[in-house]
């Protein structure tokens, strides 16, 4: 497209035509506030407060969604400029639950760095009637807390335009506008699919995860409790923004170092049940790709997708995998094979999971086919975010911790498990090794580029031994009901998908770190966090799940083989159809 | 041979008066004297003067009979209709001292409408709104035809733009760019959308044209698509207007059946098709992408422009937008051409406006006037001047987007760029009359709740400025004032003005900010006397009984419903300014003028 040269602050630029102020400013190295944009999915110009003063206006324009065009001259810092974005900070407190002390977000909370860099003297100006709302914590994943909430609208976007669920939107009008869910419903009784999308672009506190934190550090202050935890392959490449670290940093050792420092008595790594998915799900897929059964296979390690699919897509319930998380198959051996090995009646060993992810926490409330009789695979579920408060709370100074190693017996995790954590990822460790099934040959290229990238819907074709496989890979469930669409419809055909819940997989995942939405706008996360794990994948001696020398042993003590008898007991589960309304 | 018409106003003010009861009683009266084949009723549109309803015309005569009551029907068939004797009790004559009447004292000759010209209302009040062929008789579709036959879509738009019709919605841009924006952009589908919302409390000019000529907008709607390129119109009209929405429909139905909607209209090649779609009466809705979006199915709200709707409209295609009285003009100038519509008017107000004449008025209803006319001649000679004697304070235009002019600006002569340069503005046309008894900060109030209330919620300054702006003005006029309030009051309207997204919030502070200019000595009457000079704000009035006019009768604290009144008999009473909740009763009560407000 072509360029247009327009004027910012007295200074002549040269930006490409269609740019937004906002963005030609970016260019030009000035950074307008915002609150309600989000690239893409959330260009409304709302909240006012990227307002800027462009000559010959009639008033000031949003920055966030208005074009440039050729000789346009823009002020964005005029008294004028600075102090109607006072006022629209003020009027937004005067409305705002100012509980930011202990506000679960104080510190990273998109208002409060406003008032601040503004210089919002008087918090209390424009005092006047408040909004009353309760807290919605009826879901098994997040809160709602509209007292704090700004009507950026910014999660209405995320859950319609990225999730393709819509199960929130705005309520009423003018003063009384809240969002909620049709009708007020609860959340826990629309079509939500406790992805938490949703809170990871929240600005301020109204939205957050479901805080276990107290019930975990109950379980370790219990002398009864054998308290182990396992940690996702997403997590090491979030955690460490909650302590400063650049996105995409790698830091298990410290991750490891600081959970064995809280007091667990056992520090895992979910790599382990991500490579014993693999085992099971490429046997699985094998299985009925050679019996040209319920293809194509769906994978079934993202519970915002299995409760997308049971909800929205009942009938692909029969495609998805049966085989559970590796959150779930986790709890499971933990519960088992571990408790048999260490001798431990599993009743008192109490597994925390560490995700990045906040459907998990609904997942591990699922009873469809726990381990063991009576007792959940999964006792707690923590965020990234919770796990850092842990942290923070217990006075561990991250940064200084030296590394340390997970434990055994499920310490070992192979590129493949790390890779699970971006989208394509499990698609990718899932080719690695049936590839080595069906050739019987090394493979040596261990890289499948094709199904890397942050694109929402990915396809390839390989021809393994013969047998041509179709895959796709698909991150973010509206993306997922375009594929579905396009299946039932005819016009696309597979053997084998891929499907995550959030955009960019797990690394993008509701329960990671939030980043503000200036990050969000002008950064790809996703992107990022998932080159940290691509990074891990290649430094890793072992990158293949079928050489996870701790998969064979458990195969070799306890489970036979994949997809034996008793690996379906165990580490097999089955779905439900789920009503919208 | 039918020798006789009469008239029967079926519009809404009409109808609420009771003139569905009329049609009845007149086919009994004429049945019962034999006359079915020598008079014809017709139920029409509104009149405009619906102070005086129900409203019967007698034509070919013209007498105009208001007030008309059931009981009434049987005088005016016997007297006039049989005996053609006009009933004079019930005649409306009330003509201009220096009219020079000759016979009867017919319509055109009254104040009310003497002034008037009317070019959208033309057909209202004339024709069966519900008959295609009296509209056809009255020249309609002509223009249609003309168009589609004689004349290229450029020529339709040059003519619009020549005559200098103005949106007659709110902002006043000139029609005819409107639609060379949209007819220059390319598209596969394009729409013509009528804004037939109208949200302004008070006006009701659209809702006459839909009620009184609806094939009007049908074939203007059809005029915009042909010049445009659009085929496909909507008319988004809220279900509050049910007898409009019916009307309209049934012009529709019937325009498709007689070929003047659908495939190849006038065998020229054009297609075009209309269909309703329903408001729920949002303020807001009126807001051009906010009527796009609901129509397109989802909340109400504006989006931001650009892209504006000739870029990117309903359903992300180029539209066209207008509201019912913009389009009612169409007809006229394709049929009449450009010089007819821009010989009226002033220099860059062209045509006629129709206002809803309100409040404090005597003739309370609709009129079209000539750009231009003052504001004294549409308050004094049309409207019939203040009732009770009471003096003339303000008049707001422009209902809650509006702001008020005060009698120093009764000579103003109205047009958009007059009434913006005072800090008022056309709007849909809604004319409120106030007089002395009107407090100026109440008045401001008043407008703010309802955008308060209308206020879709979506931008900060609207959803939550507003808001603050009503409390601050509640402070006023509860007494807890200041003058640093009034300043803080001042900075926020304009605040509100500049940031807000769209047009009803940047224009929600008008009431307040024109109210401030205008009658600024009220604003400090309140915060630094702590009076309300009209006597209108409770918390700032005591009332009182004066002890020399008062004879003890006793009457006032019987009447007070909280007890506030004491005294003996035959001795002057007091009030407890503690308990009194100014409610006036003993006001009213009294006899011998000895209580009043202070």
């Amino acid at each position: 497209m072509a360029d247009v040269n327009i004027k910012i602050n007295g200074k002549d630029y040269t930006v490409p035509a269609g740019s937004t102020i906002l963005t030609a400013a970016r260019m030009a190295g000035i950074e307008i506030p915002t609150l309600c944009y989000l690239k893409e999915i959330n260009e409304i110009g709302a909240c006012r407060i990227c307002v800027v003063e462009v000559k010959g206006a009639r008033s000031l324009v949003a920055a966030c969604v208005f074009p440039v065009n050729e000789g346009m001259e823009i002020f964005t810092n005029t008294p004028k400029v600075i102090e109607s974005r006072k006022t629209t900070l003020k009027l937004i407190l005067s409305n705002h639950k100012r509980e930011c002390l202990s506000c679960v977000r104080s510190g990273n909370c998109e208002l409060q760095k406003l008032c601040h860099d503004y210089g919002i003297e008087n918090e209390y100006a424009f005092a006047g009637v408040k909004s009353a709302y309760a807290i919605d914590n009826s879901a098994a994943h997040m809160y709602r807390d509209n007292e704090k909430c700004i009507l950026c609208r910014r999660c209405v976007a995320a859950c319609e335009k990225n999730q393709g669920c819509g199960v929130i939107g705005a309520n009423d009008r003018g003063f009384d506008t809240h969002i909620a869910c049709a009708f007020e419903k609860p959340l826990a009784d629309v079509a939500c699919i406790s992805c938490g999308q949703c809170i990871t672009v929240c600005p301020t506190g109204a939205l957050s995860e479901r805080d276990d934190t107290q019930k975990v550090f109950d379980a370790l202050n219990d002398p009864a409790k054998h308290v182990i935890v396992q940690t996702a392959p997403a997590v090491r490449v979030g955690l460490g923004e909650e302590f400063g670290y650049e996105m995409g940093t790698v830091v298990t050792g410290k991750l490891v170092a600081a959970l064995k420092a809280l007091g667990f008595d056992g520090v895992f790594d979910t790599n382990f049940s991500a490579d014993l998915t693999i085992m099971e799900e490429a046997t699985e897929f094998l299985g009925r790709y050679t019996k040209k059964e319920n293809l194509p296979l769906i994978t079934s390690c993202s519970p915002g997708w299995i409760k997308y699919c049971e909800t929205y897509y009942p009938e692909f319930i029969p495609n998805l995998s049966s085989c559970k998380s590796p959150q779930g198959m986790f709890g499971s051996v933990a519960k088992t094979y571990y408790a048999e090995k260490m001798g431990i009646d599993p009743k008192d060993i109490y597994v925390v999971s560490v995700m990045p992810c906040t459907a998990k926490k609904f997942e591990a409330e699922r009873r469809e086919h726990t381990a063991v009789e009576g007792l959940a695979d999964i006792d707690a579920v923590l965020t990234v975010r919770e796990l850092a408060r842990m942290i923070k709370k217990a006075g561990i100074l991250f940064r200084e911790l030296p590394d340390a190693q997970y434990d055994a017996p499920f310490g070992l995790g192979s590129g493949a498990g790390t890779i699970f954590g971006a989208t394509g990822g499990v698609m990718e460790a899932a080719l690695r090794t049936a590839y080595e099934v069906l050739t019987k040959e090394e493979l040596t290229a261990l890289d499948f580029h094709d199904v890397r990238g942050v694109a929402g819907i990915k396809e390839a074709t390989y021809t393994i031994a013969g047998n041509e496989i179709r895959v796709a890979v698909v991150s973010g469930t509206a993306n997922a009901g375009k594929l579905l669409e396009m299946i039932k419809s005819g016009e696309k055909t597979y053997d084998f998908i891929e499907i995550m819940a959030c955009p960019g997989g797990c690394v993008n995942g509701g329960g990671q770190p939030i980043q503000p939405a200036s990050v969000h706008n002008f950064r790809d996360i996703r992107a990022e966090r998932a080159a940290g794990l691509y990074a891990d994948d290649k430094a890793l001696p072992v990158r293949k799940s079928h050489e996870n020398p701790d998969v064979k042993a458990i195969y070799d003590e306890f489970f036979g083989e994949p997809n034996s008898h008793k690996a379906h007991e165990i580490l097999h589960t089955s779905y439900v159809a789920r009503k919208k309304y | 041979m039918v020798r006789a018409q009469v008239l029967i106003c079926g519009g809404t003010g009409c109808t609420s008066s009771g003139s569905v009861k009329l049609i009845p009683e007149f086919e009994a009266q004429i049945a019962k004297n034999g006359l079915e084949d020598e008079i014809k009723i017709v139920k029409t549109g509104c009149f405009g003067l619906c102070e005086l309803g129900p409203v019967v015309i007698v034509y070919p005569d013209g007498t105009f009979y208001s007030r008309v009551e059931e009981s009434d029907v049987k005088e005016i068939v016997e007297e006039h209709l049989l005996k053609g004797r006009i009933v004079e009790r019930l005649a409306y004559t009330d003509v201009a001292a220096d009219a020079v009447v000759k016979g009867n004292v017919s319509l055109s000759d009254t104040r009310f409408y003497s002034k008037q010209k009317r070019v959208a209302l033309r057909n209202c009040g004339v024709i069966d709104p519900e008959n295609i062929e009296e509209y056809i008789a009255m020249d309609g579709y002509a223009a249609l035809g003309k168009a589609l036959t004689e004349m290229t879509p450029e020529e339709v738009i040059k003519t619009v733009m020549d005559s200098g019709l103005r949106g007659r919605g709110g902002g006043g841009f000139p029609t005819g760019l409107k639609w060379s924006f949209t007819a220059k952009n390319q598209a596969d589908q394009k729409y013509v959308v009528c804004n037939a919302d109208e949200g302004d409390p008070g006006a009701f000019m659209d809702r006459s044209v839909l009620e009184g000529d609806p094939h009007c907008l049908v074939e203007a709607m059809t005029i915009c698509g042909y010049a445009t390129g659009a085929t496909e119109g909507y008319v988004y009209v809220r279900a509050e207007y049910p007898i409009a929405v019916a009307r309209l429909q049934k012009a529709i139905d019937d325009a498709r059946a007689y070929g003047l909607l659908g495939k190849n209209i006038f065998d020229s090649g054009f297609d075009f098709d209309l269909f309703i779609r329903l408001g729920a009466g949002a303020f807001v809705c009126g807001e051009e992408t906010a009527l796009m979006t609901s129509i397109e199915g989802n909340r109400g709200e504006p989006r931001p422009r650009p892209p504006y709707p000739a870029v990117k409209g309903l359903f992300g295609k180029p539209t066209t937008e207008n509201n019912v009285e913009t389009f009612a003009n169409i007809p006229q100038i394709i049929l009449k051409g450009a010089e007819f519509f821009n010989s009226m008017g002033t220099e860059k107000s062209k045509g006629t406006k129709v206002f809803a004449l309100g409040g404090k008025i005597n003739n309370t209803g609709l009129v079209e006037i000539p750009m231009g006319t003052t504001l004294r001649e549409v308050i004094e000679d049309i409207g019939g001047g203040i009732p009770n004697g009471k003096k003339f304070k303000a008049a707001q235009t422009g209902g809650p987007s509006g702001g008020c002019l005060p009698a120093s600006l009764l000579d103003i002569q109205i047009d958009y760029d007059n009434l913006v340069a005072q800090g008022a503005m056309m709007g849909s046309g809604g004319l409120i009359v106030m007089d002395e008894d009107t407090c100026m900060v109440d008045i401001a109030k008043f407008f703010l709740d309802f955008t308060v209330d209308e206020s879709c919620g979506k931008c900060t300054p609207c959803r939550i400025g507003t808001k603050r702006l009503y409390e601050i003005l509640e402070k006023i006029t509860s007494g807890n004032g200041t003058l640093a309030d009034l300043d803080e009051m001042e900075s926020l309207c304009y605040y509100i003005k500049e940031n807000s997204l769209c047009g009803l919030g940047q224009t929600a502070p008008n009431p307040v900010l024109s109210t401030y200019k205008q009658f600024k000595d009220e604003y400090i009457a309140h915060v630094v006397d702590k009076k309300c000079p009209a006597g209108v704000c409770k918390s700032l009035l005591s009332i009182v009984i004066e002890a020399d006019k008062c004879k003890g009768c006793t009457l006032c604290s019987r009447v007070c419903p909280v007890g506030a009144i004491s005294g003996t008999v035959k001795n002057p009473h007091v009030i407890d300014q503690s308990k009194c909740i100014k409610c006036g009763a003993c006001i009213e009560k009294c006899k011998f003028g000895a209580i009043s407000k202070k």
